[in-house]
């Protein structure tokens, strides 16, 4: 019962937060509709028993990838002093969004430890004894171990990419070198004058 | 099975992707001043890739659980992809040095190196993973080579071109991927086709699943192999790329896309052959018929080339149409001998310079060679002759061969409208010709570098009617490694 329930609003919120990702006029409030939605897909996989894509899409998606949203959206033309003033406005909203997320961890804890939804049919059964990162491991590091590596290459050419196609030399620029720095004596950089009156100094 | 043997049958790949780690590194700390250097250790990488084929990798059969397959077919694919590699490492110094704007910078041989990791892969790939995986390490790269000439407008508008419709076809190609995998059960090319023959395809009953996912699937490869109607990216790349990566572009990635084609086929989807040889035909007729007429009009000997690409792939397409062993051999000969013809004109390409050595690239501007540089005309005369399929040269046997097969198949048809339509790739060719030997010459071309005369001499030669000393060798090659398949 408590699954069901646990489902139907997962599934809801979902669909509410997804529509208001792409309704809301603020894209700061995009972003953070958007997290939500990712809330709660996780809570959605772990109904099914998948805890370990419920953790990345918390740590990977709303840990990294919202937050790099948020940043992008940051560095838009936005009227931060009319955002500040709706603050006030806004606290009840995020409060909501708060409770409701916390709320939802406390129902999903609870739906999982119930037990998870039956699925109708898998096309490959895992055993039950196993969790799920511990069997993600055994195939990624042995029965694909030579695509693991292969997309690793991949990765590296992407990285090589971005280098060939942006790196450039910047010639003229000023770096410190710090043992330069280190190996510069007083004696090297400074002296004592004693300038006659009226001479000036000389440089 | 151990480690050390499965490592044994992927040997070559191990080597490059090694290889070209360690030339990163060596990059990295070298800069730009090492990149002769890297360029010549990429290229003996590639010879020990090539040493490694002899022996469990052409044979050992299947490592990783099925995931890749180590047989004679892979092992000839490799060949050609590695050879076709190293020529293109081997041209790209003369050009970069020659052209104003950028420099070759030591990071264009890794790319071809890790390119060419992800090519093998692509034609040992026994399991949709690593067809795609080997898929996206050979384009990535590709995409990166194409806008390797960051100054370049060009250049850059062919890279984003390119990674956009790629993406795109990948999107196509994994979505075909996805419905395979759903309906079927598994990933693996021989439960695939388990599935596609327990399967009823026709009638009322017919699993519209494995159809779509076979229809996506074969649109993938078609894009990546550039046949049409996925062909839209070809002139514009070939065009905008600098000419080493064309000419890689046309010869190393054309090889394993054909061949990992032709291993789907046969090997995951071959229950489903009534199916997938409609498309085969349509994509082959059409892009030979598109190849040749769009070529017309071009006035720019790369785009040419792009076209006459597309048009061969169609040639190659008609021997995978008969979906014999021997269809398959002769698809596998078309490859090889159009490696030769296609690196040849594009080191002649290479040629191409005004006298302050900036490359020139209309088809004008060869007006007169006979008599201005009369070795290289002859030598772009033959290939441009081999690529029509004019008798005497070696590229009328790959394309007897193929439409051979086709007709041993029962393809009448096929073959009737693929000579018909050969005919007219035939005019563009000779125009080029035409404009070589007939025309008042124009400015002469500057001097060339001699390894790439050189290189240019040997492709001549294989491509001369004294290529026909290698069939008995070529063609029982090919059929050994066609038969792997079956």
């Amino acid at each position: 019962m408590i699954q069901a329930l646990a489902f139907y609003l997962f599934a809801l919120v979902v669909l509410l937060s997804g529509a208001m990702t792409i309704l809301s006029r603020n894209p700061v409030h995009s972003v953070l509709w958007l997290i939500l939605a990712f809330f709660n897909a996780a809570g959605l996989m772990v109904l099914v028993g998948a805890e370990f894509i419920a953790m990345l899409l918390v740590i990977v998606y709303v840990g990294a990838v919202a937050v790099l949203f948020l940043f992008v959206v940051m560095m838009l033309d936005i009227d931060f002093a009319e955002l500040r003033a709706g603050f006030v406005r806004y606290a009840a909203l995020g409060l909501l969004l708060a409770v409701a997320l916390v709320a939802e961890i406390l129902i999903g804890v609870g739906a999982w430890s119930a037990g998870g939804i039956d699925l109708a049919r898998r096309a490959a059964p895992t055993d039950a004894g196993v969790p799920n990162i511990e069997a993600i491991g055994q195939l990624l590091y042995t029965r694909y171990l030579f695509i693991f590596e292969g997309a690793g290459l991949v990765l590296l050419v992407a990285m090589i990419g971005a280098i060939v196609l942006t790196h450039r030399e910047r010639s003229g620029s000023r770096y410190q070198n710090i043992a330069r720095q280190n190996a510069r004596r007083p004696q090297d950089a400074t002296r004592n004058v004693r300038p006659e009156i009226g001479q000036g100094v000389q440089l | 099975m151990d480690y050390a043997s499965q490592l044994a049958m992927t040997l070559p790949e191990v080597i490059l992707a090694v290889g070209s780690i360690v030339l990163m590194l060596v990059a990295a700390w070298g800069g730009p001043a090492s990149t002769k250097a890297v360029s010549w250790a990429a290229v003996a990488v590639l010879a020990g890739a090539l040493i490694a084929l002899v022996g469990p990798a052409t044979s050992g059969g299947e490592a990783f659980g099925g995931l890749y397959r180590a047989d004679g077919f892979a092992g000839f694919a490799k060949v050609l992809i590695f050879i076709a590699a190293a020529v293109a490492i081997v041209m790209a110094p003369d050009f970069f040095a020659r052209t104003a704007g950028d420099n070759l910078r030591p990071e264009y041989p890794v790319l071809i190196l890790l390119s060419a990791a992800g090519m093998g892969m692509m034609v040992s790939a026994a399991d949709l993973l690593t067809l795609y995986v080997g898929l996206e390490l050979q384009s990535l790269s590709a995409y990166v080579l194409a806008s390797f000439m960051r100054q370049d407008a060009r250049s850059a508008e062919a890279g984003l071109k390119y990674f956009v419709l790629g993406a795109l076809a990948s999107g196509i190609l994994l979505y075909g991927i996805s419905l395979v995998y759903g309906f079927t059960g598994s990933t693996m090319f021989n439960e695939i086709a388990g599935a596609y023959a327990a399967t009823p395809l026709t009638g009322d009953a017919k699993s519209y699943g494995l159809l779509f996912g076979l229809v996506f699937v074969f649109a993938g490869l078609a894009f990546k192999m550039s046949a049409v109607p996925f062909h839209m990216w070809t002139p514009d790349v070939y065009e905008g790329a600098p000419t080493p990566v064309t000419a890689f572009f046309a010869s190393a990635p054309k090889v394993a896309s054909v061949a990992l084609g032709v291993r789907v086929a046969v090997e995951a989807m071959g229950p489903a052959e009534g199916q997938w040889r409609q498309i085969v035909i349509f994509a082959a007729l059409a892009s030979i018929l598109l190849g040749a007429v769009a070529a017309i009009g071009q006035q720019n000997i790369k785009r040419l080339l792009a076209y006459s690409s597309i048009n061969n792939v169609g040639f190659a397409l008609i021997g995978l149409a008969a979906g014999t062993p021997e269809g398959v051999a002769s698809v596998l000969n078309y490859m090889a001998i159009y490696i030769a013809m296609t690196l040849g004109s594009f080191l002649v390409v290479l040629q191409m310079r005004d006298h302050e050595g900036q490359p020139v690239e209309t088809i004008a501007s060869l007006s007169g060679l006979s008599r201005t540089r009369p070795g290289l005309a002859a030598a772009l005369a033959i290939f441009m002759f081999s690529l029509a399929g004019i008798p005497p040269l070696f590229g009328f046997y790959a394309k007897f061969e193929v439409f051979y097969a086709a007709v041993q198949a029962g393809l009448f048809p096929l073959a009737v409208f693929g000579i018909a339509f050969s005919v007219i790739g035939a005019y563009y060719y000779l125009r080029v010709i035409k404009t070589m030997y007939f025309d008042e010459p124009v400015a002469e071309f500057g001097r060339g570098y001699a390894l790439e005369g050189g290189l240019i001499a040997v492709a001549a030669v294989i491509v001369s009617p004294l290529g026909y000393l290698a069939i008995p060798l070529l063609s029982g090659w090919t059929l050994a490694a066609a038969r792997a398949l079956f």
